[in-house]
């Protein structure tokens, strides 16, 4: 049993690291403190796909001579793939800052219940 | 002639993409010009997916391959008989929907105009990238490409609008990344991504826990970006503050591409036998789904803004596209199809109606709306193709799709699902018919204020907005009328192997 917990960390933490961004979003009542989830929530699936990658005894994916055959090498795919979702990432933490800045200039608090009892 | 149709697959996507970035360059010196760019990119994409269409249904399905790479390890286009027909709706739509924009958008966000062009055809982009696209990972980009200038089209409305974007961006994301998981998944057991490899690198590993996570957080992801019930509040406030060139875009078309990547990925992705039987998934879904139609109709019942009552009501029809789903049976699956079409149609219109009310006279409480009928007669006959059609009264389009559902569910022998579908046409003949009376006949009781609002003088919308109003109008009758001609030349083609 504890074989298999350390043999598989890396899964858990990201399952830990992503529950944790995910009761963040759900539970905070503040609107910086949601999108700080949403960050960690990400990451988190970004540390998985990565290490989805790795290979025991694996080198990086650049081809040498001491290593012909492909099965020495790590999977460099996932990693490619994370680009663009750390660029989605980034872009989305853009896009949810200039709304946030949006908000605390219509209302001047980013307290969610302070927004809510303004607007009615 | 044959070297030109590939290549109107990538000029689909790539003609709006480049426009839009066209539009802030020369938008910066002639600002009216981000109108007319929109508006030829696209009509431009709607041409290569009507010849897409065209030649799909002659010709067979088409590949085409990025960069020359290879399908399993490029990128592919795929357009089969399902993603052609979703790629005339969305364009159809779009172009309607865009042409009647100039004038409200002029009035909600004149100083904002260029950048708003520019957004909304990176919107467009995405939301045919989804379409047309045949890898999962590819999917997921266009996905967010979509949803992120969504939250920011959304997030230029009124008061409220940048909380309700907020909202929506924290549930969108998570249905993205929900989405992204399901790919991880999927990757972990295949080392694929591209939809067709997928289709045949899976049934070996249907045993294997791993794709039934895949498939449970494809579904959920999905279910969060369309606005599936339990999963819907974010949709609501969304549809209700963003400017209202923004919801007569998003409102039909965006959770109807959310339903297609739904149906592919139960349909394609995974076989349909596995979505049926290995679990009962798809009984859950219509469940759910009758559920959503219900309290969706309640929900809209109980709302006094018009764009808000159309929001609820949008939850509920999304309940009818995932009930046929979910019935997994030929009727069901036709009526979830053509119900894509008709309720495309139908929230077209009545958004644009709503919008053109907000222009014209800046109300949108339904119990204002006192003998409008005199100021704006046709929109307000519009109005009523619209209604009669959301409730099912034949000829209108609505009539029909439901008519499918019910047969799926007669053929699937649930009674339960009959009983729920002519319940909620009640619930909708209520609710329209609450709007109809305040619309056509004396103000409401209790509201005395609003007779003295309405002058008697007729004064319709600008023409750039009533027409594309009664073009789809029009259409919601044509598609009653012509509905087996759609079914019969298109849809059968797009059902999945094995119906």
């Amino acid at each position: 049993m504890v074989d298999y917990l350390i043999s598989k960390y890396n899964y858990w933490v990201y399952i830990f690291l992503m529950m944790l961004g995910f009761y963040a979003m759900m539970g905070k009542r503040n609107l910086v403190k949601k999108l700080i989830g949403m960050n960690i929530f990400q990451t988190a699936i970004i540390l998985y796909y990565i290490s989805i990658g790795v290979k025991k005894g694996g080198t990086l994916p650049i081809f040498m001579e001491t290593a012909p055959r492909a099965a020495d090498y790590i999977n460099p795919l996932p990693h490619v793939l994370m680009l663009t979702a750390i660029v989605v990432a980034v872009s989305t933490t853009g896009v949810a800052l200039a709304v946030l800045l949006m908000i605390y200039r219509r209302y001047k608090t980013l307290e969610e219940n302070e927004i809510l009892k303004s607007i009615r | 002639m044959n070297t030109m149709q590939p290549q109107a697959v990538i000029l689909i996507v790539l003609i709006p993409l480049m426009s839009s970035y066209a539009i802030p360059l020369l938008g910066w010196r002639w600002k009216g010009s981000a109108y007319f760019i929109a508006l030829i990119a696209i009509g431009a994409s709607s041409v290569c997916s009507l010849l897409l269409l065209w030649t799909v249904l002659k010709q067979g399905t088409i590949h085409y391959h990025l960069g020359g790479w290879l399908p399993p390890w490029g990128i592919e286009y795929v357009i089969d008989p399902l993603n052609g027909f979703m790629g005339v709706v969305v364009c159809g739509i779009s172009f309607l929907v865009t042409l009647s924009s100039k004038e409200s958008v002029e009035k909600e966000l004149p100083e904002k105009k260029v950048r708003f062009y520019a957004i909304y055809l990176l919107l467009f982009t995405g939301l045919m990238g989804i379409v047309v696209t045949g890898d999962v990972f590819n999917l997921y980009v266009f996905l967010e490409i979509a949803s992120l200038t969504a939250y920011a089209l959304i997030a230029i409305g009124e008061d409220g609008a940048p909380l309700a974007s907020f909202n929506y961006i924290i549930m969108g994301t998570i249905g993205a990344c929900f989405y992204l998981l399901g790919v991880g998944y999927l990757y972990i057991v295949t080392g694929s991504l591209n939809i067709a490899d997928l289709a045949k690198l899976l049934p070996p590993l249907y045993h294997s826990k791993v794709v039934l996570i895949a498939l449970a957080f494809f579904l959920i992801g999905t279910a969060i970006k369309m606005g599936l019930f339990p999963l819907h509040v974010w949709l609501p406030d969304a549809y209700t503050y963003a400017p209202s060139a923004v919801s007569s875009f998003i409102a039909p078309l965006m959770t109807k591409v959310m339903a297609y990547i739904l149906i592919r990925v139960m349909f394609t992705v995974f076989q349909p036998s596995y979505s049926i039987e290995v679990i009962p998934l798809t009984v859950i879904l219509s469940w759910v789904a009758a559920v959503a139609i219900i309290v969706g109709s309640i929900m809209a019942l109980a709302q006094r803004d018009l764009k808000r009552m159309l929001a609820y009501s949008s939850v509920s029809q999304i309940g009818y596209i995932v009930l046929g789903v979910g019935l997994a049976n030929k009727m069901g699956l036709l009526g979830a199809y053509l119900h894509i079409l008709n309720h495309a149609f139908m929230k077209g219109c009545l958004f644009l109606v709503a919008g053109a009310l907000m222009y014209r006279t800046g109300m949108r409480n339904i119990f204002q709306l006192g003998m409008i009928h005199r100021k704006m007669p046709f929109t307000m006959g519009a109005l009523v193709i619209g209604a009669l059609s959301m409730i099912g009264i034949p000829p209108t389009a609505g009539f029909f799709s439901k008519w499918y559902l019910i047969l799926g569910s007669i053929e699937a022998q649930n009674w339960v699902f009959v009983a729920v579908i002519l319940a909620s046409s009640l619930l909708n003949a209520l609710y329209f018919f609450r709007v109809i009376e305040n619309a056509y006949f004396e103000v409401s009781r209790g509201h005395p204020e609003g007779e003295a609002l309405i002058e008697p003088n007729r004064e319709e919308v600008p023409l750039s907005m009533l027409i594309p109003i009664l073009v789809l109008a029009a259409g919601i009758l044509l598609l009653g009328l012509f509905n087996e001609r759609i079914i019969s030349g298109i849809l059968i083609f797009a059902l999945p192997p094995g119906f």
